[in-house]
């Protein structure tokens, strides 16, 4: 009898731990910080959770997500957000301050608007890296006459085999047009009107059958790696690392398309100081300057770029050599055409 | 012996017949074999010491096995794969068995009804209820504007949405169980004097124990291998095994999955040993013999 | 004795012994109830009423209603054709800057945006420029900013947005609109979802032939093997059906990658590699994998109880094994084939998790759409009515399932 209480009461009491979430006394709260995964948060947490841990004693929880801002705003709705720092790429960026999902950002609180790159100071956002998305191939396949242009993504004579390109229409429909010869100028022109869009997927339709998709960001080294793909697009950063690990990657730099990533709070997090003082200890050159070491994504303050080891600069999408054609996306065209070009993105998936 | 080259035929089989019963065994050699191969195939693979999902060439190692008992994302999904699946099951199995043995009682009112109602959340496909689920845990009591209790990302929020999912396994495996009960034996238990609760520890229970013991097993597999619900109504905190795994399939991380899926189907193989014993047992104890 | 006999019969407090029988049987029927009522409470209110919450949020405009009231009001005698007065310019500005005022601007024009591609910038812009302004006149001003605030449609689109309820989910469900002049369908390249249920039906159902196809047999070997030997083969359908699904997807992914061991082997053997991993192929590989033991279940325990003196007295009075077999054997395995179907089928209708690892774009079903719009495009309006519709069809074989099959008669194990 005395044994069935005393696991009664056990159960119990872990019971009451478990679901009610009882948490320890802390002096500093702790912080739950939501990025991508793979790669990238690794490189994150060397560069930045880990030394913060240390210096201040916060605990940071470290959350993965696909953006799926959906249940950051079903937290809000709910009143209950437990997300206190949040990566954003620059569509969600945009997007979400809109929506009132992320914070109106006080700059105070972090550095002067002046001391970051122009474009990366946003309204609930600041940036954290640049990084870009472009083409790789195996130079394993390919030893000699190697890809060197974005043509060469949409020849398949030339270079016979799969791709693997980003499920989404942004970004592929771009790059289409500038395949096709379209000038970069013109681009977000053409693809605001049906001839221009049907003129970019009429482009993607000649490799249509040679393409496989890919959806989450540590996908495509591996698709590389597997065999499964001779080319792919990619974020830089992930092909970097892969080559940093003994993979014969190479990556194409041709009409690179260029973008940032940032840091939000979420609207209504329960830590709000302390995700400012997060960002703050993130935004500082120096510690900015060190996740370049990790991941091939370059720093947002001029500062930091300067601090940048000269041996890694090369392989970073600010390198100026690699911004030469370099292509930037218009976000307030994706904000409004998203959803549509997405429809009919999979509609032409489906055909 | 001679059994096998007669392949179970009557002497008056013909030739024909033979021929096409041999078609037949091969058949459902190849049929056995599909169910049971890919199975059996991720084994070698988890010993492979490369990073591919490769067979093992000259070498194998525990290095994915190691990494699944011991890196922190592995081991903090099997500690919220085993609370979760834990409280589910013993909610599921408490509601489950109560309400099969009111299903039972001879002249249920509406029964064919109650019982489409309570089996339905096995029904409805889990994306639809983790859907719906997501949008009421964010309210659930409903009374305010302003909710007074959220059960998204919370453990308890999960383990109410797996023993909802739990529950129909419980509620059929007890009904089978009890389809064979003999009433009689509750009226001659109470005829002896013996009060209500007494003749349901020493009469019902140990009959309807194996159903329920299997209920709870399908309800533990239930919870153990949902993937869908955690992923829309869980945060990271309540991050479980089968989450984890298809994270890794998804993001290809490394052949610890492997590791993890050769674990998993040791343990299908312990459920599936235990639930054939209950089985067993209570046909012995009807005295059913195969 | 029947009861009417009972009803003379007195107990022995003088009460008709039809009452007190009638009286017991109430409270067993009570005490029943009881022990099943928190069951179905629990499914009422954490299931049922969920899934009603959620079909009603397919129909409700949530972005926009109760933020365009002004704008309603002012646009109730609009003709709907030309474009509205400055009134309506007006109310819609004052509309706007109280919702820029909380942050709700954005909101509203993403759900704008749905019907009107496009108004999202529209709106962002006009957002702005109205906060600024301390009076009128609004109509110029919104025109000159975006010519598209002349365009009756866009106000149309306004209109019903301002509303509680809405259409546009469940007619874009299934690839209709509300067009000029009433409701039509949707250009061709923007139709998806008709596709998608057709695919979604056509998996399922190619799923559960091959579970019949390939379970049958089996369960005909296992049901008339000796019970030693079929313990034995029952193993090989029981493991699968005991393993995780998770581990059994992992297991086809791995199979079936381009340096899969399935791809080694055909390298071997023919000197060629094939595309199996991301394609339909793999889709219906995994999910007969993982359906079978479900069809095949069913069918065993409905054959287990058909005697064997059946075939064998057929075969006794003349009929060949073939005709023995299909005419006195077969007609009696048809409830288990009915409920194994049945069975497969509508759990195959909700797959996510196996399309989503092993399937490529074209094999995406109803289920994975619903997850795209709620966590990805965040359009919970749109997963609604998606997950609304697959869920009255789930329903509707549902309750088909239990007037064939009898819900008191699925077995499992």
């Amino acid at each position: 009898m005395k044994s069935e209480l005393l696991i009664k009461a056990l159960v119990a009491s872990a019971a009451a731990a478990c679901v009610f979430g009882v948490h320890s006394a802390k002096a500093a709260e702790p912080l739950t910080i939501v990025s991508w995964g793979g790669a990238y948060s690794d490189s994150q947490r060397k560069a930045y959770y880990e030394p913060y841990m240390k210096q201040t004693g916060v605990k940071i929880t470290e959350e993965e997500y696909d953006a799926e801002l959906g249940k950051l705003k079903a937290m809000k709705e709910a009143g209950n957000v437990t997300w206190d720092v949040i990566d954003v790429d620059s569509a969600h960026a945009l997007s979400g301050c809109d929506e009132g999902l992320f914070e109106k950002l006080d700059y105070s609180k972090i550095a002067d608007t002046s001391k970051f790159l122009p474009g990366t100071a946003l309204d609930c956002a600041v940036g954290t890296i640049a990084y870009s998305t472009i083409f790789a191939f195996n130079a394993d396949v390919y030893k000699d006459n190697q890809p060197s242009v974005l043509e060469d993504l949409f020849d398949t004579k030339k270079y016979p085999g799969k791709r693997a390109l980003l499920k989404k229409p942004f970004g592929n429909l771009e790059w289409a047009l500038l395949a096709d010869g379209v000038p970069a100028g013109d681009v977000y022109k053409l693809l605001a009107t049906p001839e221009g869009v049907d003129r970019a997927f009429k482009k993607l339709d000649t490799i249509k059958s040679d393409i496989v998709w890919w959806e989450a960001g540590a996908q495509p080294p591996e698709l590389l790696a597997n065999g499964q793909v001779v080319m792919t697009s990619a974020f830089n950063g992930r092909i970097g690392n892969a080559i940093k690990e003994g993979k014969n990657f190479k990556i194409v730099w041709d009409r690179q398309e260029f973008d940032w990533d940032y840091w939000a709070i979420p609207a209504d997090s329960k830590h709000v100081e302390g995700a400012y003082d997060f960002i703050k200890f993130a935004s500082d050159p120096k510690n900015m300057s060190q996740q370049s070491k990790y991941i091939a994504y370059a720093p947002t303050r001029v500062e930091a770029i300067a601090m940048v080891d000269p041996k890694i600069a090369p392989t970073l999408p600010t390198y100026p050599e690699n911004m030469k054609t370099a292509v930037t996306t218009d976000l307030q065209f994706w904000a409004d055409n998203n959803e549509d070009l997405t429809k009919r993105f999979n509609a032409w998936l489906a055909q | 012996m001679a059994y096998l080259p007669q392949l179970g035929l009557p002497a008056y089989a013909s030739a024909s017949e033979r021929a096409w019963r041999l078609f037949f065994f091969a058949f459902c050699g190849l049929v056995l074999l599909f169910l049971i191969s890919p199975i059996l195939i991720v084994l070698p693979i988890s010993f492979n010491p490369t990073p591919f999902l490769s067979f093992p060439k000259d070498d194998w190692s525990l290095r994915w096995y190691e990494d699944f008992f011991f890196n922190d994302r592995w081991t903090t999904a099997v500690k919220n794969s085993v609370i979760i699946a834990f409280f589910s099951t013993i909610l599921a199995t408490s509601l489950g068995t109560l309400a099969a043995l009111g299903l039972s009682r001879p002249n249920f009112p509406a029964r064919a009804a109650v019982m489409a109602v309570l089996i339905s959340p096995m029904i409805v496909p889990v994306v639809i209820t983790a859907a719906a689920l997501f949008f009421f845990y964010a309210n659930p009591l409903m009374v305010t504007s302003q909710p007074l209790l959220i059960l998204n990302n919370t453990y308890a929020g999960v383990i109410l949405a797996h023993t909802l999912l739990a529950t129909p396994f419980v509620v059929i495996t007890v009904t089978a169980t009890l389809t064979g009960f003999d009433q009689s034996l509750t009226r001659a238990g109470a005829s002896l004097g013996g009060s209500p609760a007494l003749v349901f520890r020493r009469v019902i229970l140990p009959l309807i124990a194996p159903g329920v013991i299997s209920g709870a097993l399908f309800a533990f597999v239930t919870s153990w291998d949902e993937v869908i619900c955690v992923l829309f109504i869980g945060s990271s905190d309540q991050r479980t095994l089968p989450r984890q795994m298809f994270s890794g399939i998804r993001e290809m991380i490394s052949p610890t999955i492997t590791a993890a899926a050769a674990v998993l189907i040791a343990l299908a193989v312990v459920m599936l040993v235990t639930v054939e014993l209950l089985r067993r047992r209570t046909e012995r104890l009807r005295g059913i013999r195969t | 004795m029947s009861l009417a006999e009972a009803a003379f019969i007195q107990a022995v407090d003088g009460v008709p012994l039809k009452i007190k029988l009638a009286r017991a049987e109430r409270k067993r029927k009570l005490k029943a109830v009881g022990l099943v009522l928190p069951l179905f409470l629990f499914v009422v209110i954490t299931f049922l009423s969920p899934l009603l919450v959620m079909t009603l949020k397919s129909v409700e405009n949530e972005e926009t209603f109760g933020r365009l009231d002004r704008t309603r009001e002012a646009l109730a005698s609009w003709s709907g054709q030309d474009l509205p007065d400055e009134a309506a310019f007006a109310a819609l500005a004052a509309d706007l800057k109280i919702a820029g005022e909380q942050r709700l601007a954005g909101e509203i024009a993403k759900r704008i945006n749905y019907e009107f591609p496009g108004a999202q910038s529209k709106f962002k812009t006009i957002t702005r420029k109205v906060a600024a302004m301390e009076t009128g006149p609004y109509r110029e001003t919104f025109l000159s900013t975006d010519a598209a605030w002349g365009n009756p449609k866009l106000w149309r689109v306004i209109q019903g947005a301002s509303g509680k309820y809405t259409a546009y989910y469940w007619l874009s469900a299934v690839d209709l609109r509300q067009g000029a002049s009433g409701i039509e369908q949707v250009p061709a390249n923007q139709a998806v979802f008709l596709d998608v249920y057709g695919r979604t039906f056509w998996i399922a159902g190619l799923v559960t032939g091959l579970t019949l196809v390939l379970g049958f047999p089996v369960a005909y070997l296992l049901a008339t093997q000796p019970a030693s030997r079929a313990n034995v083969l029952m193993i090989f359908v029981m493991l699968p059906f005991w393993t995780s699904l998770l581990v059994r997807t992992t297991a086809w992914f791995v199979l079936l990658r381009n340096e899969g061991p399935l791809n080694d082997l055909a390298q071997l053997l023919i000197g060629s590699r094939f595309d199996m991993i991301f394609t339909r192929f793999a889709t219906i590989l995994a999910m007969t994998h993982i359906q079978l033991p479900f069809t095949l279940l069913p069918i065993y325990s409905v054959m287990k109880t058909i005697p064997p003196s059946h075939v064998r007295a057929a075969r006794s009075l003349g009929a060949g094994p073939f005709l023995a077999f299909w005419r006195v054997y077969f007609p009696q395995t048809v409830p288990g084939i009915a409920a194994g179907c049945l069975l497969t089928f509508i759990l195959s209708l909700g797959y996510y998790i196996t399309p989503a690892l092993v399937g490529g774009p074209r094999d995406q079903m109803v289920s994975n759409y619903v997850s795209y719009y709620m966590n990805n495009i965040i359009n919970f309006g749109q997963a609604s009515a998606l997950g609304a519709t697959l869920l009255i069809i789930t329903l509707v074989l549902y309750w088909a399932y239990n007037r064939l099959v009898g819900i008191d008669k699925m077995k499992l194990g």
